[in-house]
């Protein structure tokens, strides 16, 4: 078996820290860990602590709502090269919704309280991952104004 | 070229034959069609479409959905009206008025030799397929070819089969996209744009080309996202849809900024309509 990669070199292959330099790199993989999550296992769910994020690296993780009397509505899929999780950054720090493995999914966790630490110690370190949380926020928000507007619905009575 | 519905008057519709009738998904139907008055077959170019009338109902603008190279004149209708409502309950062997084909069609000749993005969303995948056949017909000369499908539900996917088929071929990258699933569904749920992404179809920006129909939101995000990574809106074309009553440039219900849609059209280079394309319907 090939051995594990350093959790550095692991980071500095995933997209979301492409570009970051070596130092805040290092710096930050101090916080994270591999964890490996089998089909049909939870990787968060709604009302929990927020206390990590997951950079996925191999697999499909879905993104759940939970409707009372109904099967749960996946309204996200997540794969490779994808984060899962943002609430870590935002006070409560409590999880909205589940994330939910559909298949074996890689990914390397890291911890949200160490990162916020890291983030207070470091400024600098703090705008690199605020500067690379932005656009995946900016992106779902868009996503979701999409799927709120129901763009594929039917349209207005014509002809 | 294209042989006119009409043998050169242009409000004068030809009699075809339902030859064929099928349902696709809720609402949604497909005709082939066969001329009724001896006349040759309608030959089109990918993109293009017709008005198809039924007496005493109405007429209605419809993209031809079939493979230009030839076979029965294929339309795939969303019944959404009054007439396409009418048009629903037609069966094999009934008759049709046929004129057209109209507009400006999509550049798959001019995009040979580059790369090949389809970006479809919902029943704009219905314009798009005469140039999916075509490209697939002469795939030797195109580069690399993907293509982007968005629908609402799993159960709202247009021309699954075929999208599954196109999918097992290794000469094509094909990402299939839905709003939203239950938990059966293990395809992937968001939006379009999110499926451009030269990480995982790699695509050449600076020698792509791509083609877009759907809804106009999801063409605008779309576009945003094919300009980020670097695809010029020059190479970006949209399908428009517009209220579009004689097809022929003359009554200017279709008038978008300067351009008719019928005529002009219904496809654009992205550049030359971005001033307008925010514009609400005229």
């Amino acid at each position: 078996m090939e051995p594990l990669k350093p959790l550095d070199e692991l980071l500095h292959e995933h997209p979301f820290f492409a570009g970051m330099d070596e130092g805040p790199r290092k710096y930050i993989a101090g916080c994270g860990w591999n964890e490996v999550f089998h089909a049909g296992d939870y990787l968060f769910r709604a009302g929990q602590p927020a206390d990590k994020f997951f950079l996925i690296r191999h697999g499909t993780v879905a993104i759940e709502l939970h409707v009372p009397g109904r099967e749960p509505l996946v309204v996200e899929t997540l794969q490779d090269g994808d984060i899962a999780g943002w609430s870590w950054l935002v006070p409560p720090h409590k999880w909205s919704n589940d994330a939910r493995a559909s298949t074996l999914v890689r990914a390397i966790s890291l911890d949200g309280r160490c990162l916020r630490g890291k983030c207070d110690e470091d400024h600098s370190v703090g705008y690199e991952i605020f500067k690379r949380f932005i656009p995946v926020i900016a992106d779902r928000l868009s996503a979701v104004r999409m799927q709120l507007v129901d763009v594929y619905g039917e349209p207005g009575r014509r002809r | 070229m294209p042989q006119a519905a009409s043998h050169g008057v242009p409000m004068l519709p030809r009699p075809f034959r339902i030859a064929r009738a099928r349902r696709e998904i809720r609402n949604v139907f497909t005709w082939e069609l066969v001329p009724d008055d001896g006349g040759p077959q309608l030959g089109f170019v990918p993109g293009q479409f017709n008005m198809l009338y039924l007496h005493g109902v109405g007429e209605v603008p419809i993209s031809i959905s079939g493979d230009p190279a030839g076979g029965a004149l294929t339309h795939t209708i969303r019944a959404v009206g009054a007439v396409t409502d009418v048009l629903q309950k037609l069966r094999r062997d009934d008759s049709i008025g046929v004129r057209g084909p109209y507009g400006v069609g999509w550049p798959v000749v001019e995009a040979e030799g580059n790369d090949i993005l389809i970006v479809a969303g919902g029943l704009g995948l219905a314009p798009l397929r005469p140039a999916i056949h075509h490209v697939l017909a002469h795939r030797e000369r195109y580069g690399s070819v993907g293509i982007y499908y968005g629908a609402r539900t799993p159960a709202d996917i247009l021309f699954r089969k075929e999208l599954e088929r196109w999918r097992g071929r290794f000469d094509l990258f094909v990402e299939v996209t839905v709003d939203a699933a239950e938990r059966g569904w293990g395809g992937r749920v968001g939006v379009v744009p999110k499926l451009i992404d030269p990480k995982r179809h790699n695509f050449d920006p600076a020698h792509t080309v791509a083609l877009l129909c759907g809804p106009e939101m999801m063409m605008r995000y779309s576009v945003e996202a094919l300009e980020r990574h670097g695809v010029d809106s020059r190479r970006i074309y949209v399908s428009m849809e517009r209220n579009m009553h004689c097809a022929i440039g003359l009554c200017g219900h279709c008038q978008l900024g300067s351009e008719f849609i019928c005529k002009d059209g219904p496809v654009f280079p992205f550049a030359r309509l971005a001033p307008v394309f925010h514009l609400r319907e005229l």
